[in-house]
């Protein structure tokens, strides 16, 4: 029995049913960084191979999507504050597609990867971690295509020293993004539906944050409502770092942070139950 | 010699058919009951959850491999090999029980896991090598290696959709044979590939064990199971049915396999025919051995019940492979035959068959050209391989394996 025991000290694996429900395991994930890295360098590369505009699309797309809200709110003539209506849109497009594209690319990590880990095991959430930190990369880049808009209107606009606190807003909405993401993808082994409710979600939750019309303009009543939204705060914050008009108070950030950590631990959690047997059911 | 693996009471159950009940309003309704400590609402009064819904794919396995050993591991499909392999590797996690490992593990059936089509030979290296466990700095200091290995140096820096599917597996099987794993799994590989490739696998499995490094085979290639393990173990539905040196846990999956002596008897009322004449027994006896493999020669015993006298009367015997190629067709003397039962048997030699799956059909025939009746595969039975100072262990092609004279001058 005791020789049992002192060997039982120097297995460096064991394999058991369920992992306590309380195990994040990061020294494991530490361990596969470089896998991270390359998954990273893999999602960047190989979207836009063989398109011509290559990673141009990086601008290209939120310049569309821009051009296309802003059209729409000079139609309705939705008030932005003083700001101008394109530099209004842009920054909000470009904070929310950092959120929508990790929430969207995370919430199939079971299923549209379940041929690679149906054959060698690594670390569940190196998948999802690797999409978030991808599209920080892209979001960089887009950051990048708000600065000459910035130049060009540089009367109307009064950018602060809040610019320091956009990593802080960025680790709130790569929390979100990836908490959501894998709770979903958790439930998505047993329910496909929410991998077709994912999109459609997404697009409403736009409309419930103000990404293309200011929060100033929700009436008093209702603007206690809409500061609910987690998200709200967020978008509100990074605009009045760039442009200098927004509407947004401390605790309120806090609120998203709180929320966000939350979102973070719970997904992550059902993640890790459901991981050591999905196999089994997808 | 210590211990790297130890499987303690492994066991692993799957809930068949649906999983959940299908609907999330359901699921919801039943985890409150449970919860609350309710009967389960959606079930009908009086049901329980039965084991019906439920397979048992592996069930209390235990046994442990020392170090430097090449454990075989055997069993027909559906045995629990997989299974097994796919607990050990991490893949899914076992319902009970506990497997205790030191060091690294990987599988060369994970070749090509995790290649990207648009991105380069070079870069689906480093990236494949980071999948199978490998840190960037391991597959750097391998990188030339593996590169000439698989003998695409030209290429590496080409997409690898570019490549043909020999070179793919090629450079995808130089990534994975360049790692260290202190466990190395080896799943049926020999079923598939070239003989080259099965070769380079063989060879890589023997580099691995020589130092030190141990391995687990799974295969239904007993010639090459015999002659790579010093140990094997045995599943049989999902349980450990023998655990020893391979030529006797070998010799004993054979015989627990094998139809020895097989026997089909069918009662009057039963037996398969018309008014003409009726099957009543079937019977395989192998020539001096328990197990049927190519070395022994069999004689397949038939008797039939014939309702009216047959002047001119005799059978004719087909054997097919069971994914039904007709082998052969052999037809017998013409007796005449009065009413009653008629015994008959035919015996097909040692060296000549195939090994694999067969099934027999027999007529019966009268005047050399009428049917009287055709018994469609009335037994079907395995005839395995069995050789003796061989180096190759693939598969021996050809409808028969016939041992002929030979003369080399």
């Amino acid at each position: 029995m005791m020789q049992g025991e002192t060997q039982q000290d120097e297995w460096t694996q064991v394999i058991e049913p369920t992992e306590g429900i309380f195990n994040f395991n990061l020294r494991e994930l530490w361990r596969y960084r470089d896998l991270i890295l390359l998954f990273v360098r893999r999602d960047f590369i190989a979207v836009y191979k063989q398109t011509i505009l290559g990673p141009l699309w990086h601008f290209l797309q939120p310049l569309f999507t821009t051009a296309v809200y802003t059209i729409f709110i000079s139609i309705v003539k939705v008030p932005t504050d003083e700001i101008p209506r394109i530099l209004f849109i842009l920054t909000g497009v470009v904070i929310w597609n950092y959120f929508s594209s990790c929430l969207v690319k995370t919430s199939n990590t079971f299923i549209g990867n379940a041929s690679i880990f149906g054959k060698v095991y690594f670390p569940r959430l190196v998948i999802p971690i690797a999409v978030v930190i991808s599209n920080l990369m892209s979001f960089c880049i887009q950051c990048l295509l708000i600065i000459p808009f910035l130049f060009f209107y540089r009367e109307n606009i009064h950018p602060n020293f809040y610019i320091l606190f956009i990593p802080f807003l960025i680790l709130i909405l790569a929390m979100m993004g990836l908490g959501l993401g894998v709770l979903v993808s958790s439930l998505t082994i047993k329910y496909r539906d929410l991998n077709y409710l994912i999109g459609f979600s997404v697009q409403l939750a736009m409309y419930a944050t103000p990404v293309i019309y200011p929060l100033s303009l929700i009436p008093g009543r209702f603007k206690s409502i809409a500061m609910l939204n987690p998200l709200s705060p967020v978008v509100e914050i990074f605009r009045y770092a760039l442009l200098g008009k927004g509407t947004f108070s401390m605790e309120t950030i806090l609120y998203s942070a709180g929320t966000a950590l939350l979102i973070l631990i719970t997904g992550v959690l059902m993640f890790r139950r459901v991981e050591n047997s999905f196999m089994d059911t997808v | 010699m210590s211990t790297v693996i130890r499987v303690e009471n492994v066991s692993k159950v799957y809930q068949l058919g649906k999983v959940g009940t299908g609907t999330l309003a359901s699921d919801i309704q039943r985890t409150i009951a449970k919860l609350s400590g309710k009967e389960d609402p959606l079930l009908r009064i009086g049901e329980k959850y039965s084991e019906d819904g439920i397979h048992i794919a592996l069930r209390d396995v235990s046994f442990s491999v020392t170090q430097g050993q090449v454990l075989g591991i055997i069993g027909k499909n559906g045995a629990g090999k997989s299974t097994l392999l796919k607990i050990v590797s991490r893949v899914t996690a076992p319902t009970t029980g506990k497997i205790k490992m030191k060091g690294r593990l990987a599988s060369l059936l994970e070749v090509g896991t995790g290649f990207h089509p648009e991105l380069s030979g070079r870069e689906n290296i480093f990236l494949n090598g980071a999948i199978l466990g490998m840190t960037k700095k391991e597959v750097a200091r391998k990188f030339d290696e593996i590169v000439e290995f698989s003998g695409v140096a030209k290429f590496i820096d080409t997409p690898v959709k570019r490549y043909s599917s020999g070179m793919y597996v090629r450079l995808a099987f130089a990534v994975a044979a360049h790692l260290e794993p202190e466990i190395l799994i080896v799943d049926e590989v020999l079923a598939v590939g070239d003989a080259d490739f099965q070769r380079k696998c063989l060879g890589k499995m023997k580099d691995v064990s020589s130092q030190g490094r141990t391995v687990l085979f799974v295969s239904h290639n007993m010639e090459a199971v015999k002659n790579l393990c010093q140990e094997v173990v045995l599943l049989e539905k999902g349980q450990v049915a023998e655990i020893g040196n391979p030529t006797a846990v070998i010799n004993s999956y054979f015989k627990r396999n094998t139809l020895y002596s097989s026997k089909v008897i069918f009662e009057e009322a039963k037996a398969p025919g018309n008014e003409n004449v009726k099957l009543r027994k079937v019977e395989l006896q192998i020539h001096d051995g328990e197990t049927l493999d190519i070395n022994h020669g069999f004689d397949l015993y038939f008797e039939f019940e014939l309702k009216n006298d047959y002047p001119e009367f005799n059978f004719s015997l087909n054997l097919f492979s069971i994914t039904g190629e007709h082998i052969f067709n052999t037809v017998s003397t013409v007796v005449s035959a009065k009413k009653g039962n008629i015994k008959g048997s035919c015996t097909v030699p040692s060296n000549l068959m195939n090994s694999g799956n067969y099934t027999i059909s027999i007529m019966a025939v009268s005047q050399r050209s009428i049917t009287l009746f055709y018994f469609q595969n009335v037994m079907n039975f395995e005839i395995f391989d069995n050789r003796e100072n061989e180096k190759w262990f693939g598969n021996i092609s050809g409808a028969v394996r016939p041992k002929l004279d030979w003369k080399i001058f």
